[in-house]
Formats: C-alpha cells, sequence, structure tokens
C-alpha cells in the first residue's frame, strides 16, 4: 500500500502553524501540556479535543464534496444519533447503544445516497430535505427535552482517555486511519475522484458511480453518528435543538480550506482534518486572547473569503498568466 | 412543457394549501375566518418577503444563503441607529436598504467576476452578517421609538375583527411587485433565461454579469426590507433573531413548485408556499398539544413529496421530448 503525500498541504500547515503561534504569543502557556490522573491537559490538547467532532465530520464529507455533492444533514444526522446514543445508554450495553446510533446515522446517510444516486436530485436539495426534517425527528426521540445520562460507558467515549489522550483524538485518529486505508488504500480513492471530475465520463469508463455515490453518502451518514456520539458522550446528554447546529458549515468550511475543490475530482482526507484544526485553533485563540466570541464569525467569514479566493478559477488564471509572461 | 404543463407544480401547491386549509376548518371550528388568513399573512410577511428574494435568486440558478443573517443584521442596527444614535426611524430604513443592497452587490459581484458557487459566497455572506450584528450586540434591544408604535396600531380593519397590519401589506406588495418585475420586464425574462442556460444568455447579448449582480442585489435588499419587518413585528432588534430562515425561504420556493436548477418558478407559488409553512405553525398553535417540532417534519415531508413530483414530472417531459426528436440525440 502506498499512502501518497498530498500534492498541496504546506499552505494549510503553515497556517496551522501560523495560528498555533499566534495563539502562543496571546497566551504564552498555549503549548504547555501535563500529564494529570493520566490523561494529558493543555490548550494544544483542548484544541485537538474541541476540533475532534468536526473533524470526524469533515473526514465524510471530504469525500462528499469531492463527488462534487454537498452534505447539509450531518448536524441534524448528529443530533439525531445523539438523542438515540443518550436515551438508550442507562437502559442498554454500550455495543446495543453504538449499533442503534450508527445505524440510524447509517440509514440517513442512505437516504441522503438513495435521493442524489438513484432519484438524481441536487444534492444540496436532497439534503436539504433531512436537514429541516432531522432536528424535527432528534426531538421526536427526545420527546422535546434535554436528555441526559449516566453511563459510564458510554461516557468514556467522549470524556475518557487512551493512552493519556483523550478518547474523542483517538476516535479521531483511528477514524482518520481506516479513511485513508480504505480510500487511499485502494483503487476507491481514484474512482470518487473521478466521478466527481467527470460522472457521465467515469460511468462510460465502467466505473459504478451510482453504487459509489450511495456509499459515499452512506458514509458520510456515518462519521456524521460518530460525531453525534462523541459530541453526546462529552456533555453527557442530548440536546437535539442544540447539537450539531451549523455544524454542517464548519465541516464543508474544514474541507474547502484543506484543499479539496468544490467542484469535485480532487480531495485529501488528512489536509480536511488540518482544516478542522485550523478552525478550531482560530476558536480557542479568539477565546484565549480575551477577544468577544462575537468576533469569530467575522474571523471565519474573511477564512472563507481568503481561501475561496485563493482557490478562484479566475484569480489562478491571472495569476499563471503573470507568471508565464514574467518566465 | 406547454402552457397546462407550465402551470401545474403551482396548481398543486395552490391545491395543497386549500386541502389543508379545508382540513385545519374542519378539525377547529374556528379556523375558517378572514381573521385567521389575516395573522397567517402578518405572522409570515417577513419570510414572505425574502421568499420573493429567493425565488428570483433560484431560478437564475443560485442560491442565497445569506438572507437569515442579513434579517439579524439589520433588525440590531434599526434598534441602535434609532435608540443609540438618535436617527429618525425613516432614515434608519433607508440606510438598512442601502446597506444591504450594497452587501448582496458584493456577494454578486464576487460570484460573478471570481467564478466562485453561489452556495459557498453567500455562506461566507451569512457568516460575515452575522458577526456584524454580534459585534454590534449580542443583546435585545428594545425600540421604543414613536414611528413603531404608530405603525403597529395602524392597519386596514375588515368585517370579522380581522386587521390587514402594516407588514402583511408590505409583504403583499412585495409578492405583486415580484410578480411584475419576474414576468413582464426584460430583467425577469434574463433571471429565466440566466437560470436555463448561462452560456446560451451570454451568446443571446444578454448582460450577465449585470443580471447576476443585480438578481444578489435584490435578494440582499428585501433581506433587508425583510429586517424592517421584522423589527416592526418584535419592536426590537436582535442579533439572534430570523436564525434558519433562508432554510425557510428555499424551502417555501421548492414547495411553491420553483425548480432548484433553475429556470422555471413562479413568485405566487412562493407566496403559496410561505402561506403553507404558516398553515401548519397554525394548524399547531391551534391543536395546543402537538410540539412545534413536528412542523419540521411536516414541512421536510412536504419538500420530499415536491421534489419528488418535480422529478417525476421532469423525467416524463425529458421522455417526451426525447418521442419527439425520434430519440437521435438520446
Amino acid at each position: 500500500m502506498s499512502l501518497r503525500l498530498p500534492r498541496v498541504g504546506t499552505s494549510q500547515v503553515v497556517a496551522l502553524l501560523v495560528i498555533l503561534a499566534i495563539n502562543w504569543v496571546v497566551s504564552p502557556q498555549f503549548f504547555d501540556i501535563r500529564l494529570q490522573d493520566g490523561r494529558l491537559f493543555g490548550s494544544l490538547i483542548d484544541v485537538l479535543n474541541r476540533g475532534a467532532p468536526v473533524a470526524i465530520l469533515s473526514l465524510g464529507m471530504v469525500l462528499v464534496i469531492a463527488m462534487r455533492g454537498i452534505d447539509l444533514s450531518v448536524g441534524a444526522v448528529m443530533a439525531i444519533c445523539g438523542a438515540i446514543a443518550a436515551s438508550l445508554a442507562d437502559s442498554y450495553p454500550l455495543p446495543v447503544v453504538l449499533a442503534a446510533a450508527l445505524g440510524a446515522g447509517l440509514a440517513c446517510g442512505l437516504w441522503n445516497g438513495f435521493l442524489v444516486a438513484v432519484l438524481g436530485i441536487q444534492p444540496i436539495v436532497a439534503t436539504l430535505i433531512l436537514m429541516v426534517a432531522g432536528r424535527g425527528i432528534a426531538q421526536l426521540i427526545t420527546e422535546g427535552r434535554i436528555v441526559t445520562f449516566t453511563s459510564p460507558e458510554l461516557a468514556f467515549l467522549g470524556g475518557g482517555s487512551v493512552l493519556g489522550l483523550p478518547t474523542p483524538i483517538v476516535i479521531t485518529l483511528a477514524l482518520l486511519a481506516l479513511t485513508l486505508l480504505i480510500v487511499r488504500g485502494t483503487a476507491l480513492g481514484l474512482l470518487i475522484e473521478a466521478t466527481g471530475g467527470n460522472a457521465r465520463a467515469a460511468a462510460l469508463a465502467g466505473v459504478g458511480t451510482r453504487l459509489i455515490t450511495l456509499a459515499v453518502y452512506a458514509w458520510c451518514g456515518l462519521c456524521a453518528a460518530i460525531a453525534g456520539v462523541v459530541a453526546a458522550a462529552d456533555i453527557l446528554g442530548a440536546d437535539a435543538n442544540n447539537a450539531g447546529l451549523w455544524l454542517e458549515l464548519d465541516a464543508i468550511l474544514a474541507v474547502v480550506i484543506g484543499g479539496t475543490s468544490l467542484f469535485g475530482g480532487r480531495f485529501s482526507l488528512v489536509l480536511a482534518v488540518v482544516g478542522a484544526l485550523i478552525i478550531q485553533a482560530m476558536n480557542t485563540g479568539i477565546l484565549l486572547s480575551g477577544f468577544p466570541p462575537e468576533t469569530n464569525l467575522v474571523v471565519k467569514a474573511v477564512v472563507v473569503l481568503a481561501v475561496l479566493l485563493a482557490q478562484s478559477p479566475r484569480l489562478a488564471g491571472l495569476g499563471s498568466n503573470l507568471f508565464g509572461r514574467r518566465a | 412543457m406547454n402552457a397546462t404543463s407550465r402551470l401545474l407544480p403551482v396548481a398543486a401547491t395552490t391545491a395543497v394549501f386549500l386541502i389543508g386549509f379545508l382540513v385545519c376548518s374542519l378539525t377547529f371550528p374556528n379556523f375558517a375566518s378572514l381573521r385567521v388568513v389575516m395573522n397567517l399573512f402578518t405572522d409570515n410577511a417577513f419570510l414572505g418577503i425574502v421568499a420573493v428574494g429567493m425565488t428570483f435568486v433560484i431560478i437564475s440558478g443560485g442560491i442565497d444563503l445569506s438572507v437569515g443573517s442579513v434579517i439579524g443584521f439589520s433588525t440590531v442596527f434599526l434598534a441602535i441607529a434609532i435608540e443609540r444614535w438618535g436617527v429618525p426611524p425613516l432614515a434608519a430604513f433607508l440606510a438598512v436598504l442601502v446597506i444591504s443592497a450594497l452587501f448582496g452587490a458584493a456577494m454578486g459581484a464576487a460570484i460573478e467576476y471570481f467564478e466562485l458557487p453561489p452556495f459557498i459566497v453567500t455562506l461566507a455572506g451569512m457568516f460575515l452578517a452575522r458577526g456584524a450584528s454580534f459585534l454590534m450586540s449580542t443583546e435585545s434591544i428594545p425600540i421604543t421609538a414613536d414611528l413603531y408604535s404608530h405603525l403597529a396600531e395602524q392597519a386596514l380593519r375588515l368585517p370579522g375583527g380581522a386587521r390587514l397590519t402594516v407588514p402583511a401589506m408590505i409583504m403583499i406588495l412585495v409578492v405583486l411587485g415580484g410578480m411584475v418585475l419576474l414576468h413582464l420586464t426584460r430583467f425577469g425574462a434574463n433571471v429565466y433565461a440566466l437560470g436555463g442556460s448561462r452560456v446560451s444568455t451570454a451568446l443571446m447579448g444578454v448582460n450577465v454579469t449585470r443580471t447576476t449582480v443585480l438578481i444578489y442585489t435584490l435578494s440582499s435588499a428585501l433581506a433587508g426590507l425583510s429586517g424592517i419587518v421584522f423589527s416592526l413585528y418584535t419592536s426590537s432588534g436582535y442579533s439572534l433573531s430570523a436564525v434558519g430562515v433562508e432554510l425557510d425561504a428555499i424551502a417555501a420556493v421548492v414547495i411553491g413548485g420553483t425548480l432548484l436548477s433553475g429556470g422555471y418558478g413562479f413568485v405566487f407559488g412562493t407566496f403559496v408556499g410561505v402561506l403553507i409553512q404558516g398553515l401548519i405553525q397554525t394548524y399547531i398553535s391551534f391543536d395546543g398539544s402537538l410540539s412545534s417540532w413536528w412542523a419540521k417534519i411536516a414541512t421536510g415531508l412536504l419538500l420530499f413529496a415536491f421534489i419528488g413530483f418535480q422529478q417525476v414530472t421532469l423525467g416524463l417531459a425529458r421522455r417526451s421530448r426525447r418521442h419527439a426528436t425520434g430519440g437521435a440525440h438520446a
């Protein structure tokens, strides 16, 4: 198996390092990490830990976007799966709870995939249906209340630690490794890129575009379910109104920052996770610096615009023209 | 598509509304009154206004996710301008319309000049407008200007205790104006053409850049107007107001029979789509025992039903066209 290094990625890694450096300037103890009760603590660990749900979402979203699709429903799916996990946690053993929550996420993903791949509905519209209805379904499960639980097994997934690392970080890393293995270890990634680049040409070349589309949306639903369970386990409860609210936008943003083109055809899993960390590092930095958290959205908007302009075909054309003339 | 099949989706939407109204009237004895209808208009005025703008955007093949945030920004700006800076309300209204129109023009220009997907540009716009309103104030600011209480009392009295309020009147004017603009002017024809095919539209000699910028300007300006109406309705400005309204507006447009792929749709359909969403809310408040989240599920089901309906009619249209050309190109 050959793990290809990302073709571009220096800019994202540099951006992350710059933001971390700014955080360090703002708060000198930013890189301090201490071991307490067998678990690592510190702002850096916090960035990784808090960034985990969006990083997990972005692992599913990146494949969907690589196929020229988009999944607006992941936040609502998070709410549904978190609600299921929280409601079942105290009366059923953990495997049953996880199977139910992840099964629901898979079903949501398959539903989206069915609408897109079989009925041929545009991805934005198809996933909009579940985005609108999903939160209602989550509230149906929690009966409009905030469901809390005490099960230590489920709580471990959000607040525990493995070898000193908080569990959400471990889950994210494991999922990243698994996704890399499945997608880049086989030809699947290439087929996804082919489908995103030109679905018709890919289909004519013998790629099973319909099945791949279905599988990718199902995977995205599954990732959303895992993120939902981790988020619910973290707060020991499920709030159908606010769980995963607007996280679909953060996930899309992470993917876009990670250099995956919204026009499909190329993607990087590692950089999508880096993108999620960039977003979280910014959030943490703004909190640490004492700026009001309200500035967060404005900073985010500026980052989106900067990334967009960098990706713009027109601007890229200008750049290469200038370069060509100079050369 | 001939005239009958062109009007089919709007007819279906209208039928759904009428059947829904009939069901409500049979379930609740006091439902079928002018008063309920007028309240339906007042309560959904801000959504109706913004959905008219969204109709233009979606018919042109785009999407505008920023409108909810623009509404929120407008209410906060109005509250601060009127209460803290002492600006006369009418001047503040004008300022809001100008700011939101410029904001829309900037988004349209970014979409056009940098060839970026509208989805992500307006997403950035959504963050920017919401963030700006957070920066101005995170608290709900009451507006106590005389004009506000005056406008709140102002209403056309109708029989049966029904009142046609100022927000409702503004919405009806916007819907009528939108119909004229979309169906009877050159700009409207260009919007349809743009949604049908960008390249052909440009080849026909239509100024695509100007049309795109104008479409997003219109959508944002209507969001600003909707913000004014929202602040009249609540007599306050709050940075968290109208969160998620863009989704309601998109849903209303889709339920109204407009194709999300662009090129086809009616303002009237959107208007009925808004009324259907309002009807669901009214049903829930009349029932009293149902929770508000049923509204979301019902809206989701309706969305699915209408999108499925569109796919089927589109598929049929394509098939009949293929028959007409003898399948030579298929």
